[in-house]
């Protein structure tokens, strides 16, 4: 029973600051950190045993919430390795932002509306974890689509604000638009919605190929939205109009990692449908993955550069999905959630001390914050998939499934992202940190709430990784037990894989270090040379401008336009105004009969008369 | 011999006339004489007809329509004196007040 | 409450109050103000009361009243609920509870006559939503409508003559062609078993042909499609919500709409199944043009209440979707949409009217930054988009979802659309939250206040209490909604025949 507690203390904490607290700026922050706490502390001793003993039997309970004959929904929890893993990422970096939090937005006057929205997050995003069947990971699925909606917009004041907060719903719905079709097709063919039942009926081979190819298809559609894969990457950059503490924890390490997750848990309906399922899902992975590392090259402002590399992350994670292992991606996820974090964090300790986004307007930063300096360096490091840093081993394990999946394609995208991103990261770290002071005012370090936080994601973001090391045993990919659905499964340890990354990404920090550090490689005149490929990279290769001026203004707007000019000048005024014109007339017309005058009334009743009894007469 | 046709004729005639009077005379005054010409006409076939079919339902109505035009063309003047307080005159074709 | 009329006094409360009105001061605005509420919570209590002693175990229809009114003419007045009426009255009941509190600041003049012609119209709908005898549910459709045309004629804004007259014409032509097939069940019915009768439980007994059937559906189609309103027979709809003061807008878009539907499904499926089942399909297409054209035009729509308006008849084809569907899912998806519908739209209605009154204009380009002013309003403008957009939580979520799995069998490519249509609304909802409460506030509006104090809050309050309640907790209605349902589809054949 005290798992429903999960869901229950960050709603209440949500209702209690919307309602009650709202104008008390502490109580409401202990109320909303308490409830993050708890929900930790709730999950740790669950966490600990799972991981003391893997194949502990999964928990699962539920109670009915819409049954009527032929559809029962439940709103139940599953709690097994996999949903165990989320809980923990989830509370923990939760608990550490929301900390965090507390000093970033000291002085806001939206201080409590923050928190009550984190708390409106945390709830959402722990029901999506816990879910047990569709209906209901898709009704969690939509909250957090409201919560990161509410957060984008915090600055509603904001016109860039508002407009990036519709963005990210929209285009959010567009991915659920697939996903409550999936759910549809799944239900029809197995007529339940339980992920168990559903498992169960796709073992027993009762699903026909094709429906288990478009169901996961649209499924993945949710997963694409969510996890903001190409094409509806569009909403995550711009999502980073909002406070950074929500940048890192919504936009980076949980909830566009939901729909990591998802597929995750639909892994043994991926992998049992017919392989273009999972093909279109590694393509997506490692067109995402690369195209937003080229796109992180051309951006200048901190957090969208730090956006970017989510992007790019969240490609490579599906890409993991995609070539048959979703242990991996689950791994990566757990890794990034660390140290993306962590980047977004020391980004917010940046922006907080420079007033500024812009990094040609930082520069030399390290001496003034050192720890932030410091924990920063640690997360790209890890990032990038430096040994023995976290990120090096997850990306790793994507790394080596691709290999093992055979198609090459796959596996060069994840080698040619990870080189990308070494450049990149290698440049942020420079050109923020290190070489000429461009920076105004007397930045100072952050306060203790908020470093203390950064140490602590730190720690992680470098060691974390050790889990996945292949040759331990237990390791990650044991404790989560998903093997049993996966087809290529077991690719240990690969040397070649190991070194051959290791060699591209120091290829790209040192042309990251020859181009922005030592001045080896003029950035102007590479600017100049290529002038056609980077206008690209800076306009986001069109895609956005291609929505906002194809999509939405000729096809959208046209045809909303066209049916108001039907509405309006058929059907209103030709086809009900137009009759009732006509009617009108008509009895204009007749009107010209009503004379006033008595005695042509008579005369038209006399001749009525006499015309009867005429042809009476005659008849 | 005088025989029911005489007596429809008669009926017959007084009605035309009585019509013809509402029709062309403007002043309501001579219009509701002609009309009162066209009850009686009406009455004198009624009194005829129970004459001769040896039924005094006929005669009954007759009675019952000379009461009814009293009090008709006591209504009928007074409206007339009314509308002639207002309007002063009498003619029709002048109280066309009811055109469209 | 054994041997109460309970629905005779939820139908004679209003009534009454008509009554003492007519007597009272009309300079007492108090006492008039009392008055309605006095006579519209007695029906929310007793319809409050109805949703928990309706015994679901029985079924069928419960609280019955039988009174003979013509009985050479077989006319009774027959009163009763099953769950699908439960479901609707308890909706009227709070909506013209809260329209109530609404009017309260929101008329000004000849408040008296506003109220006489208000409850006389809900007592209406009351009406129609409990008769179990055809000529009553005629009667008292028609003492529903005829209210609104001098409620919109005299209190109502723009372009308000055009309005009401176009919408008590095409109200009353749907009547009539509700009533032409009224008329040939009865006389049909009675000559098969020589036992003249309006009574629809009795009716309901007779097997009629197939063929006439499936005859005698299609007057009913169109009467009853006139007030859903089913495409092409919209039009009335969104110049009547915008014409028309807040509480009969609310009235208007949360109830009376709901009249068509429940038409169909009480009339219609419940008399004619095997007619029912043949014209499914046919409103399966023709509830596609509403969902997608209507919400086409709420997209371009720069008037708040016409969008709404236009959303409406886009929803509302959501529930001929569920119709469509003649399967426990869809159905009871449908039922509960326009329970849910209902809701959302009065409050959509009476916030836009709060706006309104405040700033005397309703183009959402002529508002910006209003969240600032209006914090409360713009919470609960919130509220009704994001539950219009079909957002989990809250009670029209659970509703479309139900719909959309109960079609998605036999119709997948009015579900493919259907949801496609849920991201256009949220297009739209989104852009005027956007539009009127984000953003920097423009200085026109330096003067307008918030909903304040208890009159004003307290319909918004209940209207996003019930959005919630059902919202996390739908069996609360769906439970007694699917007792009827079940009833009615018994009825209907298993495979509709193509």
């Amino acid at each position: 029973m005290y798992i429903w507690a999960l869901l229950i203390l960050p709603l209440f904490s949500a209702v209690l600051i919307t309602l009650v607290t709202r104008r008390h700026k502490d109580l409401s922050s202990y109320i909303s950190i308490g409830a993050v706490l708890a929900c930790f502390f709730i999950v740790l001793p669950i966490f600990l045993r799972f991981v003391g003993a893997p194949h502990t039997e999964h928990l699962e309970g539920s109670f009915r919430w819409i049954g009527v004959p032929g559809m029962l929904v439940e709103i139940g929890y599953l709690i097994d390795p996999l949903s165990v893993l989320m809980l923990f990422i989830v509370t923990f970096v939760g608990t550490l932002i929301h900390i965090y939090s507390r000093g970033y937005m000291h002085d806001d006057p939206g201080y409590s509306r923050f928190f009550a929205c984190l708390s409106l997050f945390i709830f959402s995003m722990l029901g999506i974890v816990l879910a047990n069947n569709l209906i209901m990971i898709y009704i969690f699925w939509e909250l957090v689509g409201l919560s990161s909606y509410l957060l984008i917009g915090f600055y509603f004041e904001k016109p860039a604000a508002s407009d990036a907060a519709k963005k990210a719903f929209l285009v959010n719905r567009i991915g659920d638009f697939g996903f409550a079709l999936g759910i549809c097709v799944i239900f029809y063919a197995s007529g339940t919605f339980n992920f168990l039942e559903i498992a169960h009926q796709v073992h027993a081979g009762h699903l026909s190929p094709n429906t288990m190819l478009l169901g996961s298809l649209l499924l993945f559609c949710g997963a694409v939205g969510k996890s903001a894969q190409f094409p509806l990457h569009v909403w995550l950059p711009d999502a980073m109009e909002g406070p950074t503490p929500v940048s890192a924890l919504i936009h980076a390490a949980t909830m566009v990692a939901a729909g990591v997750y998802m597929l995750a848990r639909i892994s043994f309906l991926l992998y049992a449908a017919p392989p273009a399922a999972t093909t279109v899902i590694a393509y997506t992975g490692a067109i995402t993955a690369l195209g937003a590392a080229l796109l992180a090259l051309g951006q200048s402002d901190i957090k969208r550069v730090i956006a970017f590399s989510t992007l790019s992350s969240l490609g490579y994670m599906v890409m993991s999905v995609g070539v048959g292992s979703a242990t991996a991606g689950m791994f990566y996820l757990m890794t990034h959630a660390f140290f993306k974090a962590l980047l977004f964090l020391c980004a917010g300790s940046v922006i907080h001390a420079c007033h500024t986004n812009d990094i040609w307007h930082m520069g030399a930063l390290s001496p003034k914050l050192k720890i932030t300096a410091t924990t920063f360096i640690l997360g790209s490091l890890a990032m990038m998939g430096v040994f023995p840093f976290s990120g090096f081993w997850s990306k790793d394990e994507i790394l080596s499934a691709a290999f093992a999946n055979g198609d090459m394609v796959l596996y060069g995208a994840g080698v040619l992202t990870a080189f990308i991103t070494g450049i990149f990261m290698t440049k942020l770290i420079l050109v923020t940190f290190f070489g000429k002071k461009r920076y105004h005012g007397s930045p100072h370090e952050s306060p203790p709430s908020m470093t203390i936080p950064l140490i602590i994601l730190a720690v992680f973001a470098v060691f974390v990784g050790l889990v996945g090391i292949p040759s331990l045993h237990p390791n990650f990919g044991s404790f989560l037990g998903l093997h049993g659905a996966e087809h290529g499964a077991e690719h240990g340890f690969n040397m070649t894989v190991a070194i051959s990354s290791t060699i591209v990404v120091f290829a790209g920090i040192i042309i990251g270090f020859l181009t922005y550090y030592t001045g080896t490689i003029d950035p102007d005149k590479m600017y100049k040379r290529f002038r056609g490929p980077y206008r690209l990279l800076e306009n986001r290769f069109y895609i956005d401008h291609f929505y906002d001026n194809f999509i939405v203004a000729k096809i959208y707007n046209q045809v909303a336009r066209i049916s108001t000019f039907i509405e309006v000048n058929i059907i209103i005024h030709f086809c009900i105004n137009g009759p009732a014109y006509l009617i009108r007339h008509a009895g204009l017309f007749l009107r010209s009969t009503i004379t006033g005058g008595v005695q042509h009334y008579t005369f038209f009743m006399v001749t009525g008369v006499v015309v009867l009894i005429i042809v009476y007469a005659l008849t | 011999m005088v025989t029911l046709t005489h007596y429809l004729i008669l009926s017959f005639l007084l009605f035309s006339i009585g019509v013809a009077g509402v029709l062309i005379r403007r002043n309501i005054i001579i219009m509701l004489m002609s009309m009162e010409l066209i009850f009686n006409s009406v009455n004198i076939s009624l009194a005829a007809f129970s004459y001769y079919l040896h039924s005094l339902s006929g005669t009954i109505i007759v009675i019952f329509n000379i009461t009814i035009a009293a009090a008709e063309v006591a209504i009928g003047l007074a409206i007339l004196v009314a509308v002639y307080r207002r309007r002063k005159t009498v003619y029709v074709d002048e109280l066309n007040k009811l055109r469209y | 409450m054994e041997g109460f009329p309970i629905i005779s006094a939820i139908i004679l409360a209003p009534l009454i109050a008509v009554i003492i009105l007519i007597f009272v001061n009309d300079k007492d605005h108090g006492l008039i103000h009392g008055i309605a509420v006095v006579a519209t919570s007695i029906p929310l209590a007793l319809s409050l009361y109805l949703l928990f002693a309706y015994d679901m175990a029985k079924g069928g229809y419960q609280f019955e009243e039988n009174i003979p009114w013509v009985k050479s003419m077989g006319i009774n007045y027959h009163v009763g609920v099953d769950g699908i009426s439960i479901a609707m009255v308890l909706l009227t009941s709070i909506v013209i509870f809260t329209a109530v509190f609404v009017s309260w600041k929101g008329i000004t003049h000849r408040v008296k006559e506003h109220y006489i012609f208000l409850l006389l119209l809900v007592a209406g709908v009351f009406g129609v939503f409990t008769s179990l005898d055809l000529l009553c549910f005629y009667f008292f459709y028609e003492l529903a409508v005829i209210p609104m045309y001098p409620l919109i004629g005299i209190w109502g804004s723009a372009n308000r003559e055009y309005a009401t007259m176009k919408l008590t014409l095409y109200l009353s032509l749907g009547a009539v062609f509700a009533m032409l097939g009224i008329l040939s069940i009865y006389f049909v019915a009675g000559a098969q078993t020589g036992h003249y009768t309006f009574d629809m439980v009795q009716l309901s007994q007779v097997t009629l042909a197939r063929g006439y059937q499936i005859k005698v559906f299609l007057p009913l189609l169109i009467g009853f499609g006139v007030l859903v309103p089913l495409a092409p027979f919209h039009s009335w709809s969104p110049i009547g919500h915008a014409a028309a003061p807040s509480a009969v807008s609310m009235l208007h878009a949360g109830v009376l709409m709901k009249i068509g539907a429940y038409g169909i499904l009480r009339v219609g499926m419940g008399l004619l199944p095997e007619g029912a089942a043949f014209w499914m399909p046919v409103v399966a297409i023709l509830c596609l043009i509403n969902i997608f054209y209507g919400g086409m035009v709420a997209m371009a729509r720069k008037d708040m209440k016409f969008m709404v308006g236009y959303s409406s008849s886009s929803h509302m084809g959501y529930v001929l979707l569920g119709f469509a569907t003649l399967n426990h899912i869809g159905v009871n998806g449908a039922v509960l949409l326009m329970f849910a519908h209902g809701i959302m739209t009065a409050l959509a209605f009476s916030l836009i009217g709060f706006i309104y009154d405040q700033t005397h204009t309703r183009m959402m380009y002529d508002l910006r930054g209003l969240a600032g002013k209006l914090p409360f309003v713009a919470i609960a403008f919130a509220v009704m988009a994001f539950a219009s957009s079909g957002l989990p939580g809250l009670a029209n979520f659970v509703a479309e979802v139900m719909i959309f799995v109960g079609a998605f069998k036999d119709y997948p490519v009015q579900v493919v659309i259907s949801v496609f249509m849920i991201i256009v609304t949220a297009t739209y909802m989104l852009r005027a939250i956007k539009s009127v409460f984000f953003c920097e506030a423009m200085e026109r509006w330096e003067g307008i206040k918030d909903a304040n104090g208890f009159v004003e809050k307290f319909p918004f309050i209940i209207l996003i209490a019930v959005l919630f309640i059902v919202g996390f907790y739908p069996s609360i209605l769906l439970d007694i909604i699917n007792s009827g349902v079940d009833t009615l589809l018994a009825r209907i054949p298993v495979l509709p025949p193509s």
